[in-house]
């Protein structure tokens, strides 16, 4: 037995401790009613004042029961730091504050027993980034004049789909001296060099998926920007499947095969072929550990779409069957290839792993052409769930591992056969533009986000720690849950326009970034443009180093 | 900034009008070189147009070791031709010991060969030859070809032009293609080889600009032909293009422009040819060429043309008499050598187009 229970959960022991005043405290509620892991809570304190009503003094003591908020003590209902307390308060009276004593990580797996899970993504060394290290340090001047961000045209679009060498294309040289074709070639789709990374139906609450979709539909038909979203593992609503929209999505496949049934039965009534088909095969943010959707998540809707009953819903880490890269990647291309009438481009995406290189030279050198994308994910991607030792400790950085893969393919003049895309962390500081930039010079054809799109939509996460519940399906702005009062939080319209928003200030700053290299196409490869002012960073990635 | 020039005739031409094209222009560009190549040759050569002739600038030892080469692998020498030089003092001109101009004739077991058999053998001497006098800088070959002659100098070109007693018209020593320009090359180190025009395998392309895709066209470059080697200047990269586009994948001149300048996506959409273009331009990508330049080019042919950048950012004219062609980065060098002519029918070629002079002298203007 002990003398105290020291072994008892105090506000000391969490991450976040919650700042609260009870003088400025109108007891609204308003807090507790929004605090959707029940984080704090209402309370009666019995209180002791001590008073004097005489002309001398003659101390007397009330007890009285005051209501207050209180922090629940509980490693369930923890605070995350997400503040929409502090959001709701009309005074001020309460917010999170984060507690550098906290002993989380040991007490959560003690009394819990099992490793801890969460979303959002990598929170170790989150303050320092390969990409702040470098900067587009070769300026068109004098001999080579800077264009014009606002006057001049640039042609800013990036290929989705496999490329013929030149040699290889079937072409023949007609009567009139113009080139005529004669065979078939894969086909390929130019898009624009940011797409939407992927997020399912599940991970996210339907306002969110909607909100992006028809951002992405708002950017192609009103902005002429050809933005591409991919579905993610969960299926599509039938009702986009049939319609002409269908085109601005690329469907995904992973190895949980969610939501396919679906996808194969209203095949027959597509209008529009899909944009693409992307298989994954590794996610970035924890490779090795599969897709995890918690059965909290699991609404009604989901299981329809996803035709599954409501339970834990995992994703292997494998694709059944994949023994050799060759054989097993070349099957499923295969049937997709055939699924669409070799239409439709297929990609693959994998997380970034130091072998990742052997990986993209057996596509590149595969003579049947099948592989139309490698998209390349990198440690500080994000997911709506995961356990924390995955996201923390496994995982590749994207930056070097693009480069690597770009002058392997350089190394055997096979740049640009298989596009590349990046992603894992990208635009993380909010300046996507930059990022995508700077990636697109060290080797990317293009880049794809996910984490940053929840940002516009309004997350409150972090890499810090803050937030990061992606998993719990308590969500607290709506974005990542299936609760329907939580969910009801999220304006789709007021999201939708973020996104659009944000691609348009995104797409003058590309220009802002081409124009004083002189470049009025994407500079893919042109890693002179750029200079790191890190000896080790630039003698990495094979760029100037500079003072 | 460099300015480039080209005269084509249907007369045999003295490089001395060469000089006096580029002269005017002096003031756009540095007076750090003069190289030339002169195709379809008359003079001593026009005997000999249809055999190799080695221009080459060494050292005694340079000289030396290329006969050597060339005989062991069966060439057999017909004519040579050094030019008298007039070493004056105080001429601005950094002058290699000797000046060869050598015309071969084939080895014998090659005087039956197809003509692709007979290209690839005049290649890969002529790599073999710059590699051997590349140790301790023994000399340059600048080409090896049939009915090509070419000069490259480091100094004033008008302290070259007296050196080589070119300022004095003669017909011994013309050509009815000459292309030339004037400066070293600023970008890298000054090297002889880095100053255009470039030649290989029968083309011959000079530039007047910059181009800022150089690191992605030399890193393809590298794989495509074993001829594609140097990348002192990043106007190389234009020659090694031309050369993959129509003499490696045998495509008409015209699409030329759709891969280092490719139309924008937009366009290529209206277009009835979109399926080729598109293809072109997801496929030879790393060819395209950016920043501000104008090319000329000659073809093994003798079609001369000119072509710039998609933005036009750098001047380029096409001037004509009856009998002669001029091409220029400014009018003034046209007017000193076709003062008479019809200066209104002068051509100022647009963005997406390719000015393209044939034998005959017919002028063509093709739009992209």
């Amino acid at each position: 037995m002990e003398t105290m229970r020291v072994q008892d959960v105090t506000p000391n022991d969490l991450p976040w401790k919650i700042r609260y005043d009870a003088s400025r405290c109108t007891l609204c509620g308003s807090c507790v009613a929004a605090c959707s892991f029940r984080a704090i809570e209402a309370k009666v304190e019995r209180r002791r004042m001590v008073f004097s009503e005489g002309d001398f003094p003659e101390p007397k003591q009330r007890f009285s029961a005051v209501p207050v908020i209180h922090q629940a003590h509980s490693i369930k209902n923890y605070c995350r730091g997400c503040g929409i307390c502090e959001k709701v308060c009309p005074n001020d009276a309460i917010g999170p504050v984060r507690n550098i004593d906290t002993r989380h990580p040991v007490l959560t797996r003690c009394l819990g027993g099992d490793s801890i899970k969460r979303g959002g993504r990598k929170n170790l060394e989150a303050g320092s980034r390969t990409l702040d290290k470098l900067r587009v340090g070769r300026i068109s001047q004098m001999t080579d004049p800077s264009l014009d961000a606002q006057r001049h045209s640039f042609d800013m679009l990036a290929p989705f789909g496999r490329i013929m060498p030149p040699g290889k294309l079937p072409f023949a040289v007609g009567d009139d001296g113009k080139l005529v074709t004669v065979g078939q070639a894969p086909p390929v789709r130019w898009i624009y060099p940011i797409v939407i990374g992927d997020m399912s139906i599940g991970a996210l609450s339907w306002r969110m998926w909607e909100a992006v979709a028809m951002a992405v539909a708002y950017l192609n038909e009103e902005c002429g920007l050809p933005v591409r979203m991919c579905s993610g593992e969960g299926g599509v609503p039938v009702r986009l499947l049939k319609s002409r929209y269908l085109k601005y999505m690329i469907l995904q496949i992973a190895s949980g095969h969610f939501g396919w049934n679906r996808i194969a039965k209203t095949m027959p009534h597509m209008v529009e072929d899909p944009a693409g088909i992307l298989i994954k095969i590794g996610q970035g943010a924890k490779p090795g550990d599969g897709g995890l959707l918690m059965a909290q998540k699991v609404a009604e809707h989901i299981q329809a779409i996803r035709g599954v009953p409501k339970a834990d819903l995992l994703s292997p880490p494998n694709h059944q069957g994949l023994y050799s890269i060759e054989e097993s990647v070349q099957k499923m291309f295969l049937s997709f290839n055939a699924a669409f009438k070799f239409r439709v481009p297929v990609a693959i995406k994998v997380a970034a792993s130091a072998t990742s290189v052997s990986v993209f030279n057996n596509l590149v050198r595969d003579p049947y052409n099948i592989v139309g994308g490698f998209f390349l994910d990198g440690i500080d991607g994000g997911t709506g769930a995961a356990h924390e030792v995955s996201l923390d400790h496994t995982g590749h950085p994207i930056v070097s591992k693009l480069r690597d893969c770009y002058l392997a393919a350089t190394t055997q003049g096979r740049q640009g056969q298989i596009p590349l895309w990046a992603a894992g962390g990208l635009g993380k500081t909010g300046d996507l533009a930059a990022d995508a930039f700077k990636m697109m010079c060290l080797g990317a054809n293009g880049v794809f986000t996910g984490k940053l799109i929840l940002q516009m939509a309004g997350c409150v996460g972090n890499d810090n720690g803050r937030c990061n519940a992606c998993n719990t399906g308590l969500c607290p702005v709506g974005i990542t849950t299936q609760e329907p009062q939580l969910v009801h939080r999220l304006d789709p319209e007021k999201v939708a326009q973020n996104i659009v928003n944000y691609f348009l200030a995104m797409d003058t700053e590309l220009k802002k970034l081409m124009a004083p290299i002189g470049n009025s196409s994407l500079p893919i490869g042109r890693a002179d443009a750029l200079v790191s002012t890190d000896r080790a960073v630039a003698d990495r990635l094979q760029i100037q180093y500079v003072c | 900034m460099c300015r480039i020039g080209a005269i084509k005739s249907l007369n045999y031409v003295h490089p001395s009008k060469a000089l006096l094209l580029m002269q005017s222009q002096q003031k756009g560009h540095d007076n750090s070189g003069f190289a030339m190549v002169m195709h379809d040759l008359g003079g001593i050569f026009e005997a000999y147009k249809h055999l190799p002739t080695l221009s080459l600038a060494c050292t005694d030892e340079g000289v030396k070791i290329a006969e050597d080469m060339l005989h062991a692998a069966g060439f057999q020498r017909v004519m040579q031709w050094v030019p008298e030089t007039n070493p004056l003092p105080g001429l601005d001109i950094n002058a290699m010991p000797n000046y060869v101009f050598q015309t071969y004739d084939y080895p014998k077991h090659y005087k039956r060969e197809e003509p692709k058999a007979k290209e690839d053998l005049l290649l890969d001497m002529r790599l073999k030859l710059r590699r051997a006098l590349e140790q301790d800088d023994q000399g340059f070959v600048y080409s090896f070809w049939p009915d090509v002659v070419t000069l490259k100098e480091i100094g004033d070109p008008r302290d070259i032009g007296t050196y080589f007693k070119l300022w004095e018209p003669d017909d011994k020593f013309t050509a009815k293609v000459i292309t030339a320009q004037c400066r070293q090359n600023t970008n890298y180190d000054i090297v002889r080889y880095a100053a255009h025009p470039f030649f290989m395998q029968g083309y011959t392309v000079l530039a007047n600009g910059e181009n800022t895709f150089y690191l992605k066209n030399v890193e393809q470059q590298r794989k495509l032909h074993r001829g594609y080697i140097g990348f002192e200047s990043d106007s190389q990269c234009f020659l090694y293009s031309l050369h993959y586009v129509h003499h490696e994948l045998k495509w008409p001149l015209s699409y030329f422009k759709h891969v280092i300048t490719p139309l924008p996506f937009e366009q290529i959409e209206k277009r009835e040819d979109k399926e080729q273009l598109l293809a072109i331009r997801q496929s030879l990508a790393h060819l395209e060429i950016n920043g501000p330049n104008t090319i000329i080019g000659v073809l093994p042919d003798n079609t001369l043309f000119t072509t710039c950048d998609a933005k036009k950012l750098r001047p380029v004219v096409v001037g004509r008499s009856a009998d002669t062609v001029a091409i220029a980065s400014e009018v003034c060098g046209i007017n000193e050598i076709l003062p008479d002519r019809d200066w209104e029918a002068d051509i100022y070629p647009n963005e997406r187009e390719t000015v393209v002079i044939d034998n005959n002298l017919e002028v063509q203007r093709w739009k992209q």
